[in-house]
This record gives structure tokens, C-alpha cells and sequence, in this order.
């Protein structure tokens, strides 16, 4: 091994990548473009309010304003009015694609004064899923906390929300790592596939063995490159996803040896399914095989505690979804221990295959 | 003369196919020297093993001096090789690719002057998948050079290439030549070895089957010289009674002359006659009439005993 080769060779190999747009779209902008979408589609789930329509038929109360403003102060629903005029709201809604709305019925002031059962009307649409919930359980507390004060009491048990640690955690929080995880994955597997197959056809290999060049001089610059890469990533989508949607995440020193050991084992894996496949069509279906189920799987897109129970074990024998539950504990839970686990199993896959992969792949031909 | 490599009883063998089958020669400092045959031959086979990219079967095989399996990264340092179907990295320019090379083989090479040495200042900066296959070629070669190689190697460089690039080639081989440099060619074209070579060994099924100056391989395999005219059989008939051996070929009479005495005589003969006939010619093998007669006899499988070549085991 010399390391003078190896820096000769690596600005090359950098250089053929980086004019390569579609090398570098899939490496380092497409995990940006995911991290923006799916951020921009389930973080703000948590945070945002059920639209709710109102008809409120008894405009003139300060009891019907109180309720309504009640029901405001929950923070589970925005409100939107539609006039009286509007005639039922049932149709109003169906006609607008709306899926929930209350209606406020006529005298509903004059009830409340004078202590009459009053009912609010409240339209859901059950295929609207945990919204419709959302919508009853906001207008049965203001309900409630209605009745409460009508009746003179005071709450007596209350609850306070507190999250899981320090701080609070939201999806985007694990959308983070597992994009990193996804860039870990994808960059190097799709491109060693491709090199492995695509280099041997050309004779590409056979050129770089006529130079003092040696296979393990090559390897360490292809590592190097990857490791920089999914670091530049994993920086990227960092910055993105704090800036954009205030993900708590940080890369401390713990999430290093993911951003190292999870590029050589995908390098070696990607080297050892091109090596092994005879055309590069026949290499690129054996890394999507491999690429693909890892891809949905391991906890890039959602948490694995997400899953359910069979897919959770599918979950725990894919290698990427120790790298994902690493960045995980280094990224977000800062826990030593519990990325300790994942650096071993991670490091042991890494050497098992390079090993194997190094036994593959060859420059010369017996 | 000084051997820059030595080959004996050379065997590659692939399962039952031996691909290169018993195989001796000798490349002496400064020759070109070409490996001449037909697809399939054994002519790439031949010349990875001597750059130590393919392990032999079996047999000796010694260039400068080193075992090219054993020793290859000792080897690789003083030979230049271009090998057939030559690609290079998509993106990169000549002149990265020079640098990277010479970075890696720590040469001292001027990469201005070596892309003018191969005629390639002008696409020095563009991408090498922009460039037309005759300057893949001198990418190729300008490569094989970065070393200052004692021994080129280059296997069928022109394979592929249209006429002007093919000839723009020769003049880089025949500039190696004149470097001082040894040169092992491969190809399968027949003009192309009797240009540039010093020395030919034909090849086929694996075997040398003719080696030596092209002029020595055709006097050696060739027929014997012969002057055409235009006659008659009656003319044919009174030449072959003075003990001429004449034959109607085509409308014509063809005589065969072992020396330049021989062709006086025939004059004679044909005027003295009184027969009608003109356009005298003298006609000799070519290179390609003899590599037909070798290659093409052979690919029959009907070689008959008493005419097979010495080199033929």
C-alpha cells in the first residue's frame, strides 16, 4: 500500500464523478429533494391544525363565540367559517371536498343561559382517518370545559404533556439519519455496481493493472470517496433539515464511524454484486435486489418502531437499518451505548465483506 | 543481438482449447516485430501473458530479463502496453490522463510534449468520450509511453480505425521505432505488418506457423517467381518442350523463373517462336498470396506433408 498512489489516483476517480451529473444527483441533491418532501409532508402533520368548517347559527351569542373560542384555544383544529346562508352544511361539505364541520345550532346562546341540553352537530368523515379523532376529541374538550365552567367547578385532574427526553422529537428528527442512512446506501451501492460491471467490460480494470497502481491502492481511494461523499451528505441534509423543518439533530463524533464503516460495506457489497454478475444489465438487476427492499425497510423513510411486529424482524436483519439506528442514537438520542451495538454489527458486516469481495474481484485474469 | 524477450514452447490452454499451442520466438532491441494472423489465433492471448496480465499454461517466457506473471509490478514499470479494445475513463481529458499516469508511474514525462508526440494538442481538454476512435488510440499510446517504456506492446492497434487514422498510427509506431524503442504489434492486417515490421511470425490455431523478414517469408513460402505473357496453348506447349515450366493461366501463358537468367531464356524462347504474343510481365508472391496459401491451407486442414512449413510442429 502506498498512500502517494492512492492521493494521485483519488483526485481522478473524484473528477470522473463529479462530471458525472447523475452520479451526483442520486449522492448528494436527490436525499435533499426526499428530505424536503417527506419533511415538508409528515412533520408538518404533527404541528398543523385539522381544518375545521363551522356554521354557526347563532352568531349574535357571546355563548356561541365563547364556545368557538374555546374550541380555537385547543390547538387541535382551525377554524373556517361558512355563513348561515350556505344552507346545510352536510352538502356544503361534500360539495367542497371538506371532511369535518360543526354547526352551532339557532338559540344555541338562549339554551346555554337557561341550562336546556343543546347539541352541536358534527359532521366527520371516518375515511379521513385519525382527523375525524382529532375533530371530536377537540370539540367533546371544549364540550367540556364548557359544561365545567357552566356547572362552577374547576378542573380538578390535569394532564401535562411532556415528550420522551430533553427535547421534542418529531419526525423530521428521524427523517434526518435515515436519509443519511439512505445516502450511505444508495451513492455507493448503485455506483460500485456499476463500476464493478461496466469497468470489467471496457477493460478498464485491465488498463489500471498495466500502472503501479494496486487493487488495494484503488479500494482505499474509492473508500475515501465515498466516505467524503456520504459526509458531505449527511452535513447537507443536516443543515437542510434544521433550517427548513428545526430537525434536533447534530452529527456529534459518534455518528463518524457510521459515515465510515457504512460506505466500505456497501462499497464492498456493491464491488461484490457487480463481480459476481456477468453483464452489467445482470449487475444492476442484482443491486436493485439487494438495494431496494433495503431501501423501504431499514427505517429511511420511518422509524422501524413504526412497523409492525414481522416487519420489524425483516427490519433487523438488513444491514442498513443498523447504520440508520446508529445515526439515530449518535444523531438524535446522543446514547454511547446503544451505537456501540450498532458499530459492532455494522464493523463485522463491513469486514466479512470486504473480505469476500476482495477474494471476487480481480484485475488480472489466471 | 540483444533479446528483449524470449519465448519457448509457450502453452495457454483454456479447458480442452489450447490457445496458444507450443509457441517459441525472440524480440531483439529495436525491432519491430509483429504477431500476423486471423481472428482467434492466439495473438492477444500471446501478448498478455508477456505484459503479465495472463498466467501461462506452460514454457518459458522471459521479457527484459523477468518472469512477466511472477515479477509484473517490476515489469510494468519498463514496459508500455495498448490493448486491444483500448478504453479510458469517460471523463477524464488526455492530458488528466497523462498526469494521472505519470503520477502514478512517478515519470518525469512532459505531458505538453508527449500529447504533441501522438498529435493530440488540439483535444489535450476534451472529455475522452468526445474523442473519434483514432485519437482513443493515441490517448492509448501516448499512455503506453508515460514510462519511457524499453518495450511497446501493442495489440492490434488500428483494429476498427478508417485509413487516415490507421495511417496516422503507423507514423507513431514507426516514430517509437526510430526512438530506439523494441515493438511487439499484433494485428490481422497483412499491409500493416509488412509496413512497420522488422520481422513477422505468422500465427494460427495457436502455432507459429512462418517467422522472419517479410522478403524471407515470401521468398521462403512463397512460389517461385513467374512471367506472364499473352499466347497460346501452342506457345505454352513449345516453352514446356524446351523444358520450360509453363502453364495456360487465364488466357495466358505463366512460366516459372528461378533466376533472372531464367526470365532472358524465356524471352528467347517466345520470340525465337515465331508465335504470336505480348504484354510480358513478371509476377511474384505477396505477403498476403503467401499468408492465404499458409493460413488459408491450414484453416482447410489440408496441408499436405511434403509442403508443411518447417515452423509447423
Amino acid at each position: 500500500m502506498n498512500l502517494r498512489r492512492v492521493f494521485v489516483y483519488f483526485p481522478a476517480f473524484a473528477k470522473g464523478y463529479l462530471r458525472n451529473p447523475l452520479g451526483l444527483f442520486f449522492s448528494l441533491i436527490f436525499p435533499i429533494i426526499l428530505v424536503l418532501i417527506f419533511g415538508a409532508v409528515f412533520a408538518s402533520s404533527g404541528s398543523s391544525q385539522v381544518p375545521l368548517t363551522v356554521q354557526n347559527l347563532d352568531h349574535d351569542s357571546p355563548q356561541s363565540q365563547e364556545f368557538l373560542a374555546l374550541l380555537n384555544t385547543t390547538g387541535a383544529v382551525s377554524l373556517s367559517f361558512v355563513s348561515p346562508s350556505a344552507g346545510n352544511l352536510s352538502s356544503y361539505l361534500s360539495h367542497n371536498s371538506l371532511s369535518a364541520g360543526l354547526v352551532v345550532p339557532a338559540g344555541f346562546g338562549y339554551d346555554v343561559n337557561h341550562s336546556i341540553p343543546v347539541h352541536l352537530l358534527v359532521y366527520t368523515n371516518p375515511s379521513a382517518g385519525s382527523s375525524s379523532g382529532i375533530v371530536e376529541g377537540a370539540i367533546q374538550g371544549a364540550a367540556n370545559g364548557m359544561n365545567l365552567k357552566l356547572a362552577g367547578g374547576f378542573p380538578v385532574v390535569t394532564p401535562t404533556f411532556l415528550n420522551v427526553g430533553s427535547t421534542i422529537y418529531s419526525y423530521i428528527d428521524y427523517l434526518v439519519p435515515g436519509l443519511i442512512g439512505f445516502s450511505i446506501l444508495v451513492s455507493p451501492m448503485f455506483s460500485m455496481v456499476n463500476i464493478s460491471s461496466t469497468w470489467k467490460r471496457d477493460k478498464l480494470f485491465r488498463q489500471l493493472s498495466l500502472t503501479p497502481l494496486s487493487r488495494g491502492e484503488w479500494l482505499t481511494a474509492t473508500l475515501l470517496w465515498y466516505v467524503i461523499l456520504a459526509t458531505i451528505s449527511a452535513f447537507l441534509l443536516v443543515a437542510v433539515g434544521k433550517a427548513v423543518f428545526g430537525a434536533h439533530v447534530t452529527i456529534t463524533w459518534l455518528a463518524a464511524p457510521f459515515l465510515i464503516v457504512g460506505p466500505v460495506f456497501f462499497v464492498a457489497l456493491g464491488l461484490l454484486a457487480g463481480s459476481v454478475s456477468s453483464t452489467p444489465e445482470s449487475a444492476g438487476v442484482i443491486g436493485n435486489i439487494i438495494t431496494f427492499p433495503m431501501m423501504f425497510l431499514s427505517g429511511t423513510f420511518f422509524p422501524v418502531s413504526l412497523f409492525p411486529a414481522y416487519l420489524k424482524t425483516v427490519a433487523h436483519v438488513l444491514p442498513l437499518y443498523y447504520v440508520i439506528d446508529g445515526l439515530n442514537n449518535s444523531m438524535v438520542f446522543n446514547n454511547p451505548s446503544a451505537v456501540l451495538t450498532d458499530v459492532v454489527v455494522v464493523g463485522v458486516l463491513a469486514v466479512v465483506f470486504s473480505v469476500l469481495a476482495a477474494r471476487v474481484f480481480s484485475w488480472r485474469e489466471k | 543481438m540483444d533479446a528483449r524477450v524470449e519465448v519457448s514452447k509457450l502453452v495457454k490452454s483454456y479447458g480442452s482449447l489450447r490457445a496458444v499451442d507450443g509457441v517459441d520466438f525472440t524480440l531483439r532491441a529495436g525491432e519491430v516485430f509483429s504477431f500476423l494472423g486471423p481472428n482467434g489465433a492466439g495473438k492477444t492471448t500471446t501478448v498478455e501473458i508477456l505484459e503479465g496480465l495472463r498466467r501461462r499454461t506452460s514454457g518459458e517466457v522471459r521479457v527484459l530479463g523477468l518472469d512477466p506473471w511472477t515479477d509484473a509490478e517490476r515489469l510494468k514499470t519498463r514496459i508500455g502496453v495498448i490493448p486491444q479494445d483500448f478504453h479510458f475513463f469517460p471523463k477524464l481529458t488526455p492530458r488528466e490522463a497523462i498526469r494521472l499516469y505519470a503520477g502514478l508511474f512517478r515519470s518525469t514525462v512532459d505531458p505538453e510534449e508527449l500529447l504533441a508526440r501522438v498529435e493530440l494538442t488540439d483535444k489535450a481538454d476534451s472529455y475522452y468520450d468526445t474523442l473519434s476512435g483514432g485519437q482513443h488510440q493515441k490517448v492509448g499510446v501516448a499512455l503506453a509511453l508515460v514510462n519511457d517504456p524499453e518495450i511497446c506492446f501493442l495489440d492490434e492497434p488500428t483494429t476498427g480505425l478508417d485509413p487516415r487514422a490507421r495511417r496516422s498510427i503507423w507514423d507513431v509506431i514507426r516514430r517509437l521505432r526510430t526512438e530506439g524503442r523494441t515493438v511487439f504489434l499484433t494485428t490481422h492486417y497483412l499491409e500493416e505488418a509488412q509496413q512497420l515490421s522488422d520481422r513477422i511470425a505468422i500465427i494460427n490455431f495457436g502455432k507459429i506457423i512462418a517467422t522472419g523478414a517479410p522478403d524471407e517469408i515470401i521468398t521462403k513460402y512463397g512460389r517461385r517467381a513467374r512471367v506472364r505473357f499473352t499466347g497460346d496453348a501452342a506457345l505454352a506447349d513449345r516453352l514446356r518442350a524446351l523444358g520450360f515450366a509453363a502453364d495456360r493461366v487465364n488466357g495466358g501463358v505463366e512460366v516459372e523463373t528461378g533466376s533472372k537468367g531464367d526470365v532472358l531464356r524465356v524471352l528467347q524462347a517466345i520470340e525465337a517462336s515465331g508465335l504470336p504474343w505480348h504484354s510480358f510481365t513478371t509476377i511474384s508472391d505477396t505477403l498476403e498470396d503467401v499468408f492465404i496459401r499458409l493460413v488459408g491451407r491450414l484453416e482447410d486442414g489440408v496441408l499436405p506433408a511434403s509442403e508443411k512449413p518447417e515452423a509447423v510442429r
